[in-house]
Protein backbone atom coordinates (compact mmCIF):
# COMPACT_ATOMS: atom_id res chain seq x y z
CA UNK A 1 0.00 0.00 0.00
CA UNK A 2 2.56 2.64 -1.02
CA UNK A 3 0.27 5.90 -0.56
CA UNK A 4 3.71 8.19 0.20
CA UNK A 5 6.13 7.88 -2.11
CA UNK A 6 10.04 7.66 -0.61
CA UNK A 7 10.92 10.53 0.97
CA UNK A 8 13.35 11.56 -2.13
CA UNK A 9 10.12 13.61 -3.05
CA UNK A 10 10.09 15.74 -0.68
CA UNK A 11 14.12 16.15 -0.09
CA UNK A 12 14.88 17.30 -3.91
CA UNK A 13 11.04 20.16 -3.08
CA UNK A 14 12.12 21.51 0.21
CA UNK A 15 14.51 23.67 1.61
CA UNK A 16 16.64 22.62 4.15
CA UNK A 17 16.56 23.21 7.96
CA UNK A 18 19.96 24.95 8.35
CA UNK A 19 19.81 27.31 5.81
CA UNK A 20 22.50 30.19 6.14
CA UNK A 21 21.59 32.85 4.08
CA UNK A 22 18.35 32.86 5.85
CA UNK A 23 19.91 33.93 9.71
CA UNK A 24 16.83 32.93 11.75
CA UNK A 25 17.22 29.17 11.03
CA UNK A 26 20.78 29.71 13.24
CA UNK A 27 18.87 29.08 16.32
CA UNK A 28 15.32 27.42 14.90
CA UNK A 29 17.07 24.22 13.11
CA UNK A 30 17.85 20.77 14.47
CA UNK A 31 21.19 19.58 14.85
CA UNK A 32 21.03 16.39 16.02
CA UNK A 33 20.45 13.60 13.57
CA UNK A 34 16.72 13.10 12.36
CA UNK A 35 14.75 9.89 13.02
CA UNK A 36 12.76 8.11 9.64
CA UNK A 37 9.49 7.25 10.40
CA UNK A 38 7.56 4.50 9.35
CA UNK A 39 4.46 5.68 8.22
CA UNK A 40 1.41 4.39 10.27
CA UNK A 41 -2.26 4.96 10.53
CA UNK A 42 -1.81 8.36 12.71
CA UNK A 43 0.40 9.52 9.97
CA UNK A 44 -1.54 8.72 6.48
CA UNK A 45 -4.94 9.96 8.01
CA UNK A 46 -5.13 13.53 8.81
CA UNK A 47 -7.51 16.48 9.36
CA UNK A 48 -10.80 16.85 6.76
CA UNK A 49 -12.01 20.53 6.86
CA UNK A 50 -14.23 21.51 3.84
CA UNK A 51 -16.92 24.10 2.79
CA UNK A 52 -18.70 23.90 6.20
CA UNK A 53 -15.69 25.87 8.46
CA UNK A 54 -15.91 29.10 5.09
CA UNK A 55 -18.20 32.10 5.48
CA UNK A 56 -19.21 34.29 2.69
CA UNK A 57 -16.80 36.91 2.37
CA UNK A 58 -13.47 34.63 3.19
CA UNK A 59 -12.87 34.10 -0.63
CA UNK A 60 -13.03 37.60 -1.70
CA UNK A 61 -10.24 39.43 0.85
CA UNK A 62 -11.54 42.65 -1.37
CA UNK A 63 -14.90 42.82 0.15
CA UNK A 64 -14.45 42.41 3.96
CA UNK A 65 -14.81 45.75 5.34
CA UNK A 66 -16.69 48.69 4.29
CA UNK A 67 -14.89 50.19 1.34
CA UNK A 68 -12.47 48.88 -1.31
CA UNK A 69 -9.12 48.01 -0.55
CA UNK A 70 -6.46 50.30 -2.06
CA UNK A 71 -4.14 48.59 -4.96
CA UNK A 72 -4.42 46.36 -7.88
CA UNK A 73 -7.30 43.89 -7.69
CA UNK A 74 -5.89 40.49 -8.73
CA UNK A 75 -7.85 36.71 -8.78
CA UNK A 76 -5.65 33.94 -7.90
CA UNK A 77 -6.82 30.54 -9.04
CA UNK A 78 -5.76 26.98 -9.26
CA UNK A 79 -5.25 23.11 -8.53
CA UNK A 80 -4.38 21.29 -6.13
CA UNK A 81 -3.00 17.95 -6.88
CA UNK A 82 -1.50 15.02 -5.82
CA UNK A 83 2.15 13.95 -6.76
CA UNK A 84 0.26 11.09 -9.57
CA UNK A 85 -1.35 14.54 -10.61
CA UNK A 86 -4.89 13.57 -9.44
CA UNK A 87 -7.01 16.55 -7.75
CA UNK A 88 -7.45 16.91 -4.47
CA UNK A 89 -10.83 18.03 -3.52
CA UNK A 90 -12.41 19.43 -0.92
CA UNK A 91 -9.36 20.70 1.07
CA UNK A 92 -9.05 23.76 3.12
CA UNK A 93 -6.40 26.62 1.59
CA UNK A 94 -5.29 29.23 4.63
CA UNK A 95 -4.33 32.41 2.56
CA UNK A 96 -2.65 35.40 4.27
CA UNK A 97 -0.73 38.89 2.95
CA UNK A 98 0.67 42.00 2.98
CA UNK A 99 -1.95 44.70 1.84
CA UNK A 100 -1.23 46.47 -1.40
CA UNK A 101 2.13 48.82 0.53
CA UNK A 102 3.26 45.59 1.75
CA UNK A 103 2.24 45.91 5.78
CA UNK A 104 0.45 43.26 7.59
CA UNK A 105 -1.96 43.84 10.01
CA UNK A 106 -0.37 41.58 12.49
CA UNK A 107 0.31 43.41 15.67
CA UNK A 108 4.38 43.29 15.18
CA UNK A 109 4.76 44.35 12.13
CA UNK A 110 6.28 47.96 12.32
CA UNK A 111 7.10 48.75 8.93
CA UNK A 112 6.25 52.46 8.21
CA UNK A 113 4.27 51.69 5.61
CA UNK A 114 0.22 52.89 6.01
CA UNK A 115 -2.47 50.08 6.84
CA UNK A 116 -5.26 50.00 4.74
CA UNK A 117 -9.14 50.03 7.08
CA UNK A 118 -10.45 48.08 4.28
CA UNK A 119 -8.29 45.51 4.23
CA UNK A 120 -7.28 42.37 6.49
CA UNK A 121 -5.55 40.11 4.22
CA UNK A 122 -6.91 36.52 5.90
CA UNK A 123 -9.39 34.39 3.96
CA UNK A 124 -9.92 31.06 3.31
CA UNK A 125 -10.92 28.61 0.38
CA UNK A 126 -11.97 24.90 -0.23
CA UNK A 127 -11.08 23.19 -3.26
CA UNK A 128 -14.47 21.76 -5.35
CA UNK A 129 -14.22 18.31 -6.75
CA UNK A 130 -11.85 18.95 -8.89
CA UNK A 131 -9.39 20.28 -7.06
CA UNK A 132 -9.84 23.53 -8.15
CA UNK A 133 -10.05 26.86 -5.71
CA UNK A 134 -9.95 30.45 -6.75
CA UNK A 135 -9.91 33.85 -4.62
CA UNK A 136 -9.93 37.70 -5.10
CA UNK A 137 -7.61 39.69 -3.37
CA UNK A 138 -5.28 43.05 -3.71
CA UNK A 139 -1.56 42.64 -4.95
CA UNK A 140 0.91 42.53 -2.24
CA UNK A 141 3.48 44.72 -1.84
CA UNK A 142 7.10 44.01 -1.20
CA UNK A 143 8.36 45.02 2.29
CA UNK A 144 11.68 45.17 4.17
CA UNK A 145 13.09 43.06 7.05
CA UNK A 146 16.22 42.77 8.98
CA UNK A 147 18.06 39.76 7.29
CA UNK A 148 20.81 41.39 5.91
CA UNK A 149 21.75 45.22 4.66
CA UNK A 150 18.58 46.40 2.72
CA UNK A 151 16.71 43.47 2.46
CA UNK A 152 13.42 43.19 0.92
CA UNK A 153 11.31 40.21 0.46
CA UNK A 154 9.25 39.59 -2.88
CA UNK A 155 5.70 39.98 -3.24
CA UNK A 156 3.97 37.09 -2.04
CA UNK A 157 1.09 35.45 -0.36
CA UNK A 158 1.27 32.91 1.86
CA UNK A 159 -1.09 29.27 2.23
CA UNK A 160 -1.50 26.58 4.03
CA UNK A 161 -2.61 23.41 3.00
CA UNK A 162 -3.76 20.22 4.62
CA UNK A 163 -4.20 17.42 1.91
CA UNK A 164 -5.12 13.63 2.25
CA UNK A 165 -3.09 13.03 5.19
CA UNK A 166 -0.75 14.48 7.87
CA UNK A 167 2.10 14.63 5.75
CA UNK A 168 0.89 16.42 2.87
CA UNK A 169 0.97 19.31 5.25
CA UNK A 170 2.09 22.47 3.40
CA UNK A 171 2.33 25.66 3.83
CA UNK A 172 4.11 27.92 1.69
CA UNK A 173 4.51 30.91 -0.40
CA UNK A 174 3.11 32.48 -3.57
CA UNK A 175 5.24 34.64 -5.39
CA UNK A 176 4.54 36.70 -8.23
CA UNK A 177 5.92 36.06 -12.41
CA UNK A 178 8.96 38.80 -13.18
CA UNK A 179 9.62 40.05 -9.67
CA UNK A 180 13.44 41.88 -9.66
CA UNK A 181 13.54 40.71 -6.15
CA UNK A 182 13.67 37.14 -6.56
CA UNK A 183 17.78 37.08 -6.84
CA UNK A 184 18.04 38.46 -3.40
CA UNK A 185 16.04 36.85 -0.97
CA UNK A 186 16.91 33.77 0.89
CA UNK A 187 13.54 32.21 1.98
CA UNK A 188 12.82 31.67 -2.09
CA UNK A 189 16.14 31.06 -2.96
CA UNK A 190 17.25 28.51 -0.12
CA UNK A 191 14.78 26.05 -2.21
CA UNK A 192 16.47 23.44 -4.29
CA UNK A 193 17.02 25.41 -7.37
CA UNK A 194 14.86 22.86 -9.63
CA UNK A 195 11.90 23.66 -7.44
CA UNK A 196 12.11 27.20 -7.08
CA UNK A 197 9.52 27.83 -10.45
CA UNK A 198 7.32 25.70 -8.58
CA UNK A 199 6.75 28.71 -6.32
CA UNK A 200 5.86 31.29 -9.30
CA UNK A 201 2.28 32.35 -10.16
CA UNK A 202 1.78 33.34 -13.77
CA UNK A 203 -0.18 35.95 -15.34
CA UNK A 204 -2.64 34.54 -16.88
CA UNK A 205 -5.13 36.27 -19.34
CA UNK A 206 -8.07 33.88 -19.47
CA UNK A 207 -8.23 34.38 -15.65
CA UNK A 208 -8.32 37.96 -15.90
CA UNK A 209 -11.63 39.55 -15.92
CA UNK A 210 -12.31 42.50 -18.14
CA UNK A 211 -12.36 45.89 -16.43
CA UNK A 212 -12.00 44.15 -13.14
CA UNK A 213 -8.88 42.35 -11.95
CA UNK A 214 -5.36 40.72 -13.20
CA UNK A 215 -5.73 36.94 -13.07
CA UNK A 216 -2.75 34.93 -11.91
CA UNK A 217 -2.89 30.62 -11.82
CA UNK A 218 -1.29 28.87 -9.27
CA UNK A 219 -1.25 25.02 -8.94
CA UNK A 220 -0.09 23.68 -5.43
CA UNK A 221 1.25 19.58 -6.11
CA UNK A 222 0.72 18.23 -2.40
CA UNK A 223 3.18 15.06 -1.07
CA UNK A 224 1.45 12.04 -1.50
CA UNK A 225 -1.06 9.87 -3.61
CA UNK A 226 -4.80 9.87 -2.99
CA UNK A 227 -5.81 6.68 -1.54
CA UNK A 228 -8.56 4.65 -2.57
CA UNK A 229 -10.90 4.97 0.71
CA UNK A 230 -11.36 1.54 2.28
CA UNK A 231 -14.90 -0.05 2.13
CA UNK A 232 -15.69 -0.89 5.77
CA UNK B 1 4.71 12.00 -10.86
CA UNK B 2 4.70 15.80 -10.56
CA UNK B 3 7.06 17.43 -7.81
CA UNK B 4 5.94 19.09 -5.01
CA UNK B 5 5.37 22.60 -4.36
CA UNK B 6 8.57 23.71 -1.40
CA UNK B 7 7.44 24.47 1.80
CA UNK B 8 7.69 27.86 2.69
CA UNK B 9 8.20 29.23 6.43
CA UNK B 10 5.02 30.61 7.97
CA UNK B 11 7.22 33.79 9.02
CA UNK B 12 6.53 36.04 12.02
CA UNK B 13 2.51 37.07 10.69
CA UNK B 14 0.45 34.23 10.72
CA UNK B 15 -1.83 34.81 13.39
CA UNK B 16 -4.49 37.05 12.21
CA UNK B 17 -4.83 34.22 9.60
CA UNK B 18 -4.16 30.82 10.91
CA UNK B 19 -4.97 31.55 15.49
CA UNK B 20 -6.86 34.50 15.04
CA UNK B 21 -8.28 34.32 18.35
CA UNK B 22 -7.04 38.64 18.65
CA UNK B 23 -8.01 39.40 15.28
CA UNK B 24 -11.43 39.59 13.25
CA UNK B 25 -11.61 36.28 11.49
CA UNK B 26 -13.46 33.69 12.56
CA UNK B 27 -11.62 30.19 14.31
CA UNK B 28 -11.67 27.36 12.64
CA UNK B 29 -9.12 25.39 14.90
CA UNK B 30 -8.45 25.71 18.94
CA UNK B 31 -6.17 24.49 21.52
CA UNK B 32 -9.27 22.51 22.52
CA UNK B 33 -9.97 19.58 20.68
CA UNK B 34 -12.90 18.60 23.22
CA UNK B 35 -16.56 18.47 22.06
CA UNK B 36 -19.48 17.90 23.97
CA UNK B 37 -19.73 14.10 24.62
CA UNK B 38 -16.58 13.05 23.66
CA UNK B 39 -15.21 9.53 25.24
CA UNK B 40 -12.21 9.44 26.82
CA UNK B 41 -10.17 10.71 29.46
CA UNK B 42 -9.70 14.87 29.34
CA UNK B 43 -5.97 15.76 29.53
CA UNK B 44 -4.56 19.19 29.25
CA UNK B 45 -0.84 19.25 27.31
CA UNK B 46 1.36 21.96 28.30
CA UNK B 47 5.10 23.07 27.47
CA UNK B 48 7.51 25.73 26.13
CA UNK B 49 9.44 25.60 22.88
CA UNK B 50 13.15 26.81 23.08
CA UNK B 51 15.85 28.10 20.67
CA UNK B 52 18.89 27.34 20.67
CA UNK B 53 19.29 29.87 22.93
CA UNK B 54 17.71 28.34 25.44
CA UNK B 55 14.97 31.46 24.91
CA UNK B 56 11.08 30.65 24.44
CA UNK B 57 9.85 31.56 20.74
CA UNK B 58 7.24 33.53 20.82
CA UNK B 59 5.79 33.29 17.25
CA UNK B 60 5.76 29.19 16.78
CA UNK B 61 2.52 27.62 16.18
CA UNK B 62 2.10 24.10 16.99
CA UNK B 63 -0.54 21.52 15.68
CA UNK B 64 -1.10 18.33 17.01
CA UNK B 65 -3.25 14.98 15.50
CA UNK B 66 -4.60 12.36 16.93
CA UNK B 67 -6.74 9.12 17.57
CA UNK B 68 -9.75 9.39 19.64
CA UNK B 69 -9.57 8.07 22.70
CA UNK B 70 -10.98 3.94 21.16
CA UNK B 71 -7.86 4.67 18.52
CA UNK B 72 -10.09 5.51 15.64
CA UNK B 73 -9.64 8.96 13.53
CA UNK B 74 -11.70 11.23 12.55
CA UNK B 75 -13.41 10.16 8.26
CA UNK B 76 -9.21 10.15 7.03
CA UNK B 77 -8.98 8.74 4.15
CA UNK B 78 -7.27 5.39 4.99
CA UNK B 79 -9.19 5.07 8.55
CA UNK B 80 -12.50 2.90 8.73
CA UNK B 81 -13.03 3.30 12.44
CA UNK B 82 -14.53 6.57 12.75
CA UNK B 83 -14.06 8.64 15.65
CA UNK B 84 -16.72 9.28 17.99
CA UNK B 85 -19.29 11.97 18.70
CA UNK B 86 -17.98 14.44 16.26
CA UNK B 87 -13.95 14.79 17.88
CA UNK B 88 -11.66 16.10 15.23
CA UNK B 89 -8.23 15.27 16.88
CA UNK B 90 -6.61 18.19 15.30
CA UNK B 91 -5.81 21.38 17.02
CA UNK B 92 -3.38 24.23 16.84
CA UNK B 93 -1.68 26.72 19.26
CA UNK B 94 -0.19 29.87 18.75
CA UNK B 95 2.64 29.97 21.47
CA UNK B 96 2.71 33.06 24.04
CA UNK B 97 5.68 35.32 24.81
CA UNK B 98 7.46 33.46 26.87
CA UNK B 99 6.99 30.52 24.29
CA UNK B 100 4.37 28.36 25.91
CA UNK B 101 1.49 26.19 23.95
CA UNK B 102 -1.16 24.50 25.59
CA UNK B 103 -4.20 22.17 24.72
CA UNK B 104 -6.99 20.65 25.97
CA UNK B 105 -7.89 16.90 24.39
CA UNK B 106 -8.46 13.54 25.26
CA UNK B 107 -6.13 10.67 26.10
CA UNK B 108 -5.44 8.85 22.29
CA UNK B 109 -6.05 5.25 22.34
CA UNK B 110 -3.78 2.78 20.67
CA UNK B 111 -3.34 2.95 16.76
CA UNK B 112 -1.65 -0.33 14.84
CA UNK B 113 2.08 0.29 13.74
CA UNK B 114 3.73 -0.66 10.64
CA UNK B 115 3.92 -4.27 11.26
CA UNK B 116 0.05 -4.65 13.05
CA UNK B 117 0.96 -4.20 16.60
CA UNK B 118 -0.74 -1.78 18.81
CA UNK B 119 1.37 1.79 19.17
CA UNK B 120 1.52 3.29 22.44
CA UNK B 121 -1.05 6.25 22.61
CA UNK B 122 0.59 9.24 20.85
CA UNK B 123 -0.07 12.33 19.43
CA UNK B 124 2.06 13.62 16.46
CA UNK B 125 2.84 16.76 16.47
CA UNK B 126 4.52 19.58 14.05
CA UNK B 127 5.80 23.02 14.47
CA UNK B 128 5.86 25.77 12.25
CA UNK B 129 7.74 29.30 12.92
CA UNK B 130 9.90 32.52 11.51
CA UNK B 131 13.45 30.52 11.37
CA UNK B 132 12.01 27.41 9.88
CA UNK B 133 11.47 27.12 6.39
CA UNK B 134 9.99 23.44 6.55
CA UNK B 135 8.08 22.73 9.63
CA UNK B 136 9.25 20.20 12.12
CA UNK B 137 7.66 16.31 13.22
CA UNK B 138 7.45 15.02 16.03
CA UNK B 139 5.27 13.03 18.42
CA UNK B 140 4.25 13.04 22.26
CA UNK B 141 3.57 9.99 24.58
CA UNK B 142 2.87 10.58 27.89
CA UNK B 143 4.94 9.16 31.02
CA UNK B 144 2.10 6.74 32.66
CA UNK B 145 1.60 4.24 29.44
CA UNK B 146 3.17 1.16 30.01
CA UNK B 147 3.24 0.18 26.33
CA UNK B 148 5.40 2.65 26.03
CA UNK B 149 8.03 -0.11 26.34
CA UNK B 150 7.17 -2.03 23.31
CA UNK B 151 6.13 1.03 21.14
CA UNK B 152 7.52 0.50 17.49
CA UNK B 153 8.31 4.29 16.78
CA UNK B 154 9.80 5.12 19.96
CA UNK B 155 11.90 2.16 19.73
CA UNK B 156 13.66 3.56 17.31
CA UNK B 157 14.65 6.16 18.86
CA UNK B 158 18.15 6.21 21.07
CA UNK B 159 17.01 5.24 24.87
CA UNK B 160 19.01 8.54 26.04
CA UNK B 161 16.82 11.19 23.96
CA UNK B 162 13.58 9.24 24.39
CA UNK B 163 12.38 11.39 27.30
CA UNK B 164 12.23 14.42 25.10
CA UNK B 165 9.28 12.87 23.41
CA UNK B 166 7.52 11.74 26.43
CA UNK B 167 5.12 14.25 28.52
CA UNK B 168 5.73 14.45 31.79
CA UNK B 169 2.15 13.56 34.51
CA UNK B 170 2.05 16.72 36.40
CA UNK B 171 -0.11 16.36 39.73
CA UNK B 172 -2.49 19.07 40.10
CA UNK B 173 -5.93 19.70 39.32
CA UNK B 174 -7.59 16.89 36.49
CA UNK B 175 -5.06 15.09 34.72
CA UNK B 176 -2.26 17.26 32.97
CA UNK B 177 1.02 16.33 31.09
CA UNK B 178 4.25 18.70 30.17
CA UNK B 179 6.49 18.86 27.91
CA UNK B 180 8.88 21.33 26.43
CA UNK B 181 9.94 21.28 22.48
CA UNK B 182 13.68 22.07 22.60
CA UNK B 183 14.98 23.04 19.06
CA UNK B 184 18.53 22.85 19.56
CA UNK B 185 20.37 21.68 22.91
CA UNK B 186 21.52 18.98 24.83
CA UNK B 187 18.38 18.08 25.42
CA UNK B 188 17.11 18.38 21.94
CA UNK B 189 13.79 17.34 21.30
CA UNK B 190 13.67 13.98 18.80
CA UNK B 191 12.70 15.14 15.55
CA UNK B 192 11.40 13.03 12.53
CA UNK B 193 11.57 12.75 8.96
CA UNK B 194 8.61 10.93 7.46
Amino acid sequence: MPLIYPKESFTEAHPKYDSPTYKSTGLRHPKKPLIILPHTMTELNGPVYGHEVLQETDNDLTRQHAGEPQGERIIVQGRVLDEDGRPVPNTLIEIWQANAAGRYVHVVDDHPAPLDPNFSGAGRVVTDENGRYRFTSIKPGPYPWRNHHNAWRPAHIHLSLFGHSFLSRLVTQMYFEGDPLFPYDPIFNEVPEQARHRLISKFDLDVTEPEWALGYTFDIVLRGRNATPMES
Amino acid sequence: MSGITPSQTVGPYFAYCLTPSRYPLHEIFSTDLTVPGVEGERITLTGRVFDGNGDGISDAMVEIWQADAKGGFDHGSLSNTKSNSGFKGFGRAETTADGTYSFTTVKPGRVPGPDGKLQAPHLAVTVFSRGMLTHLFTRFYFDDEASNAEDPILNLVPQDRRATIIAKSVKGQGKAYYLDIRIQGGDETVFFEA
